[in-house]
């Protein structure tokens, strides 16, 4: 995959000369493009080539490509011994992955969806977040679940939630939730090459969009530091929050604002445990208003934990009450106007950011 | 032993019937003992390498109705199918459906595989009650050296779990958990394995760990959970682990460690390492759906792991026929494509011999193989539990007695000349000694520093924890007399959190980054 990608940067007669990816910090405009699928099939491939002790496991990754065609290619690469195809056992293979990973290999466990994740949840918890506490550090779990997380369309209520504040509450966990295809391919990369335990909580229908990639990005060597939230977009009048899918919805809700004069700030926290609370405060207490977005239920969710924490570390600062968006308090509905209504829209965001900008807008969606 | 030893005549036979798979599928489930011998025999057992315990055999030999003897002389009527099979003439294969799960034999008849069988699947043993061997019994030899320290071993756990579990009465550790009874299983199958195989425990092994040279004051600090304890003080008393001696840190969870030994396994594997994953569990865990799915999948992927199930009859207060309704464990195996044998698992003689010939199967073939081994748990389930509640202390007191393998390995190595009566003396007094005091040790000791409290959680401490840390500190140095003087603080920290000693340093991005712990 990315022997491909480089040819095609070879054929173009670009006029200046790269220097060293090291010393180049800043991020071009690049021309490429790369779907958030092949970034994370590409992250994977590198990872595997670099480390021989990295090996995939799941359900239809082998033969099948992967469920949603993310290790496309492997099976045929590195063979069956390391693309495992298992049988329907959650509990089975994460139990599985848990025990190579306490022996010394690097597994990566991927789940069809998070939803099937509650079957093995006792693994990830007990087994693989306690573990090297329990064992006063002489179990490490250097294990990676990955898999499609939150609301797709039209999947119904068991295959529709978010985990990302189920996973994150837990300590010995590390919770990651890429965005955009230099997410992907940062996070993932980073996540295998960590020792600890990483949830990493993707989006199937982010699978297939494409987003710009630099030349560093593209380079076998990249990786981003988990902990560390990205401010997508710059403002000073209210911080938005956002993870995952609602980032580019929250992108979409600030070009909105920005006719009504009011100028967002757009955070992609792309790591949900650790949480990167000194950014998040530096930005509130910047704007002095705070929107955080979710998909997942509302109660106890990842925005709750933002509220605490700006409210804790810097109250003084807010000039309003924090807002929450997340998606309906209510199991996922099948039908598609319904599933819209429970989902956070780019409208619900910018009705929010006014709220908390003291312009008076409704509450509720006008049905 | 009714599983094949390499000079076991039948490894020919199914070596021929693994190219008839179809055959096998109407008829395995004949779970046929030859002579109709069940757990309660103490008469010597001939078996014969019978189809009770491998996988693919109902009829071993295809042409065995035509020769004066068959192994099995009793028959199911779900195996007549297969002797029409057999009986049909060489070339008409008409009566098989040719399915994506291999070939299957038609048959007319309407036949249901029976929820129980006839006769129990049958145990294996070699020393009868009072520790004599049977004649013609199949086993591995065991030096005199071997044998004398497996007994050594036994006893000592025997002590040790009888000076803990009155420690714990006394209140000076706040639980325990005993293996009364189960002595034999512990340390003859540690014999068994080599030291560079992984285990994964339970929570009724310390024997395996003993076995391995964790040393009386090793127990006794990790139960007292002071500072010398290699895990930190972060468990529950009995629950061990020491990478050192590839004994993976027990969790209370139930079942947990048997998919992880099956992964581990694999790994191993991977590794092309000369070496197996064992893990221990009880018939209560059997219920468990990690049970299951460890099983199956270790079959699919032929992983080197011996599981070994000890069948103690209780789970807490569920007898085994509240957990299950199956002949126990071993046929559990055979249904998942699991080599299994039924042991008797008082006798430290079969243990070992089994064990050993299931670990050269586990590693030179690739495969899982399933020992349970039938027992008592004659202790209560742990120090939270009166078992007396549930059960008859007659019952309890029976297999203490008449049943102990302790006992029972002991009179053997005295047949043998290996043991006597002053060994015996000597040995019981000196190891008491040393528990007592270990155990005096151990109590008087520190307890854990509290910066013992924060690590670990992750690879590196994060930052948060850093500094609740050093609000800990402080408050215990501004308030010393509200604090537990045996808890050391560590090393005086200085106004910016840094203490001397505590401090990481990592490249990060071609950053030199210094990270104060």
């Amino acid at each position: 995959m990315l022997g491909v990608v480089r040819q095609k940067m070879l054929g173009q007669s670009l006029p200046k000369i790269r220097p060293a990816v090291s010393v180049l910090r800043s991020y071009s405009s690049a021309a490429k493009q790369m779907t958030v699928r092949d970034a994370l099939n590409s992250a994977l491939d590198e990872e595997m080539s670099a480390d021989p002790k990295v090996f995939l496991m799941g359900e239809e990754v082998g033969e099948y490509q992967g469920a949603y065609k993310i290790s496309k290619g492997l099976l045929e690469k590195y063979g069956p011994e390391r693309v495992r195809d298992t049988p329907i056992t959650e509990a089975g293979f994460a139990g599985i992955g848990v025990g190579a990973a306490y022996y010394g290999l690097k597994p990566v466990v991927e789940f069809m969806t998070f939803n099937f994740s509650m079957q093995a949840i006792d693994h990830i918890i007990n087994s693989a977040a306690k573990s090297n506490y329990m064992s006063a550090g002489q179990m490490s779990v250097p294990i990676v679940f990955r898999g499609p997380n939150g609301a797709a369309a039209g999947v119904g209520a068991q295959h529709s939630q978010c985990y990302a504040a189920w996973y994150a509450s837990c300590p010995g966990l590390k919770v990651l939730t890429p965005y955009s295809s230099e997410d992907a391919r940062g996070l993932l990369k980073a996540a295998i090459r960590d020792p600890d335990p990483v949830v990493f909580l993707e989006n199937e229908l982010l699978y297939g969009e494409s987003f710009p990639v630099s030349d560093e990005v593209l380079d076998s060597s990249f990786c981003l530091p988990i902990g560390k939230a990205k401010i997508e977009r710059v403002g000073r009048d209210v911080t938005i929050t956002a993870f995952s899918r609602m980032v580019g919805h929250a992108l979409k809700a600030a070009e909105i604002l920005e006719k009504d004069g009011i100028d967002a700030e757009v955070i992609n926290l792309r790591s949900i445990r650790p949480l990167d609370r000194s950014t998040i405060n530096a930005s509130v207490r910047k704007t002095n208003r705070l929107v955080t977005v979710e998909e997942g239920f509302p109660q106890h969710g990842v925005g709750a934990e933002i509220c605490a924490s700006v409210v804790e570390e810097s109250f003084a600062y807010l000039d309003a009450p924090v807002e929450r968006i997340a998606g309906a308090d209510i199991p996922m509905p099948y039908a598609a106007n319904l599933e819209r209504l429970a989902v956070p829209q780019v409208e619900d965001i910018v009705r929010a950011a006014k709220r908390a900008c003291y312009r008076s807008v409704p509450l509720a969606a006008a049905a | 032993m009714a599983f094949c030893s390499r000079n076991s005549r039948n490894i020919i036979i199914i070596n021929l019937l693994k190219s008839k798979v179809g055959s096998s599928r109407l008829m395995k489930l004949s779970r046929v003992c030859c002579y109709g011998t069940c757990l309660n025999s103490t008469n010597h057992c001939r078996f014969l390498p019978s189809t009770t315990t491998l996988p693919q055999l109902g009829n071993p030999d295809p042409n065995s109705h035509k020769k004066g003897h068959s192994p099995c002389s009793q028959r199911f009527q779900s195996t007549k199918s297969g002797q029409q099979f057999a009986s049909l003439p060489n070339g008409e294969h008409s009566q098989v459906l040719d399915f994506p799960g291999g070939n299957v034999v038609f048959s007319p008849e309407m036949q249901f595989l029976s929820e129980s069988p006839n006769v129990y699947n049958p145990c294996y043993r070699v020393l009868d009650d009072n520790g004599q061997l049977i004649s013609n019994s199949v086993f591995v030899q065991v030096s005199e050296e071997i044998a004398v320290k497996m007994y050594s071993n036994m006893a000592t756990l025997q002590i040790l779990d009888t000076i803990f579990y009155e420690a714990q009465r006394q209140g000076r550790i706040s639980f325990y958990v005993t293996t009364i009874g189960e002595e034999a299983i512990n340390i003859a199958s540690a014999a068994a394995l080599t030291s560079d195989d992984v285990v994964f425990p339970q929570y009724r092994e310390p024997g395996v760990l003993l076995w391995r040279g964790f040393t009386l004051q090793e127990f006794a600090n990790q139960c007292f959970g002071n500072k010398a304890d290699n895990g930190k003080g972060r468990q529950m008393p009995a629950h061990y682990g020491s990478n050192k001696h590839n004994y993976f840190t027990i969790s209370s969870t139930i079942a947990t460690q048997i998919p992880h030994a099956v992964g581990a396994a694999y790994s191993l594997k991977m590794d092309k390492k000369d070496a197996c994953a064992v893990t221990y569990f009880g018939d209560g865990g059997t219920s468990e759906g990690d049970f299951h799915a460890a099983l199956n999948f270790a079959a699919v992927t032929e992983s080197p792991v011996i599981f070994i199930c000890r069948n103690n009859g209780w789970a807490i207060s569920t007898p085994t026929s509240d957990q299950f309704r199956s002949d126990g464990i071993a046929v559990r195996g055979q249904a998942y494509g699991v080599r299994s044998i039924r042991v008797d698992g008082n006798d430290a003689l079969a243990m070992y011999s089994a064990v050993h010939t299931a670990r050269e199967m586990a590693v030179n073939e690739h495969r899982p193989i399933l020992i349970e081994a039938v027992t008592y748990r004659v202790g209560h389930h742990s120090t939270s539990d009166d078992s007396t509640k549930y059960r008859s202390a007659d019952e309890i007191e029976w297999w203490r007695m008449a049943r102990d393998p302790v006992t029972r390995f002991r009179k053997w190595i005295e047949t043998n000349g290996w043991w006597g009566s002053e060994a015996e003396s000597q040995l019981r007094s000196s190891i008491r000694n040393q528990l007592l005091q270990a155990i005096q040790i151990a109590e008087r000791a520190e307890k854990p520093p509290v910066k013992d409290l924060f690590r670990d959680v992750y690879n590196n401490i994060p930052s948060h924890l850093r500094e609740q840390e050093k609000l800990v500190r402080e408050t215990i140095n501004k308030h010393p007399k509200d604090y537990p003087a045996d808890v050391p603080v560590d090393v005086a920290v200085k106004d910016d959190g840094v203490s001397v000693y505590d401090v990481d340093v990592i490249v990060h991005d071609d950053d030199l980054i210094i990270h104060v712990r």
